[in-house]
């Protein structure tokens, strides 16, 4: 795909709402009562992919401040800063991935993967809790349970559904070379 | 942001109550977001009882026992008293966001973005988002709808929970591509009309900078003030009475 910078812009928007509609309104009920399968992390897998990790932090940037926003407890700095983080590393891979121009087999999903473990372990493992004890000031069992319940159903969810939106985007859209000028 | 302190969180609530009252916001259009954050409020304070039932103790240094609960936990004042802060903090802010929220317009909010300094393409992105916000939940609705018709199971908890997420997927995936068909027609109809070929924008909806905005600048900048002078005569950022 064209890198051109309004592109960005406009996926960077489009994806923030995804993110928001998906983080706000659609929850999908885990073994654990009470919590939910976060689907926006997928979605930010498979965007910051497609776009990039600039694309990344900006679309969870922007989108979990939106859904802290509209519950109206203030924003919850150190999670959306994680989430920005997750969103960055996971945009990395996008160069390794070029989702849009080929497709989506065996080598790339275990590169999807590895990229979007490291970013969910070092965003609810460490920047997470560490932000919530230095913002928030509270108690460091508390927040690393917390920030580790989140990361683990965060990989689960991205490893399934992420996955299936890569390897179903690639195989949506036609590949590159696949038109042959006729003799 | 930093500060615990007891007495500034304390005047900070009471100020953002006048405020609430002051700006003439109906309470009936905000008592869900009330709701929600009074839940969450009272959610997380138990949740850090429940993990750490002595934190208080080594924030403050001290002990003062009240009485024995279950098993190893005690009651302690000084847990009381930072339960009490962690409290404050959230009614302090708590009616400022709901304010900030239902008092703003999304676009004269991307415009001021810009002003205060964030790149405008970033601030333009702010403003899609907010703009597709209903469109996409719109969207999202029918897709839902329609492939319930067709017998997809979405949140039934008799389905393992892997099938969950594939279902999950085939509800997305429409989504992701009507979406993406939605990115490429707005960024050509942006590039048509030149976005993004200066390094600056107007904005329609620009607001001048009032005596009031300068007044209400001055008033954030005394609070950090106070919040910061405090924390050097505390010594930290708590108060701290037991001593």
């Amino acid at each position: 795909m064209k890198k051109s910078p309004v592109i960005l812009v406009v996926a960077i928007g489009i994806g923030a709402a995804l993110f928001f509609v998906l983080g706000r309104f659609v929850a999908i009920p885990t073994p654990i009562p009470n919590t939910n399968f976060s689907l926006q992390y997928a979605l930010l897998g498979f965007m910051a992919g497609l776009f990039g990790p600039i694309a990344g932090l900006l679309i969870a940037f922007i989108g979990h401040a939106l859904i802290d926003f509209s519950y109206g407890w203030g924003i919850w700095w150190s999670w959306v800063i994680a989430s920005a983080v997750a969103g960055f590393i996971m945009g990395l891979a996008s160069k390794k991935l070029a989702l849009s121009e080929e497709p989506f087999d065996g080598k790339k999903i275990i590169i999807f993967n590895l990229f979007q473990i490291v970013a969910h372990l070092v965003a609810w493992g460490v920047v997470a809790p560490v932000f919530d004890i230095l913002i928030y000031a509270e108690p460091a069992n508390k927040v690393f349970t917390q920030g580790l319940v989140a990361g683990a159903s965060n990989i689960v969810t991205t490893a399934v559904v992420g996955t299936l939106l890569c390897f179903g985007y690639t195989k949506a859209r036609p590949a590159e070379g696949s038109l042959k000028k006729e003799d | 942001m930093i500060t615990f302190d007891t007495r500034l969180l304390a005047a900070l609530t009471v100020l953002a109550v006048v405020v609430m009252i002051v700006s003439k916001v109906r309470i009936s259009d905000v008592k869900v977001l009330f709701w929600f954050s009074f839940v969450f409020m009272i959610l997380n304070t138990f949740l850090i009882f429940v993990f750490s039932p002595e934190h208080g103790v080594t924030v403050y240094g001290t002990r003062h026992e009240i009485c024995h609960l279950v098993w190893k936990v005690y009651l302690v004042k000084e847990q009381l008293f930072y339960l009490l802060n962690i409290v404050l903090k959230y009614t302090s802010t708590i009616p400022v966001v709901i304010l900030f929220v239902s008092t703003t317009d999304p676009s004269e909010f991307a415009s001021s973005l810009n002003r205060i300094g964030v790149s405008y393409k970033i601030a333009y992105s702010v403003s899609l988002a907010l703009r597709y916000i209903p469109d996409i939940q719109r969207e999202y609705h029918d897709i839902s709808i329609a492939q319930q018709a067709r017998g997809l199971e979405m949140a039934s908890r008799k389905q393992s929970f892997l099938k969950r997420l594939k279902n999950a997927a085939s509800m997305l995936f429409p989504l992701i591509i009507s979406s993406m068909n939605r990115i490429e027609v707005i960024a050509n109809a942006m590039e048509l009309r030149g976005f993004g070929k200066d390094k600056k924008r107007t904005w329609y909806s620009a607001r001048p900078f009032r005596a009031a905005d300068i007044f209400s600048v001055v008033v954030c900048v005394l609070m950090l003030a106070a919040s910061i002078v405090l924390g050097i005569i505390n010594g930290g950022r708590y108060f701290n009475p037991f001593v």
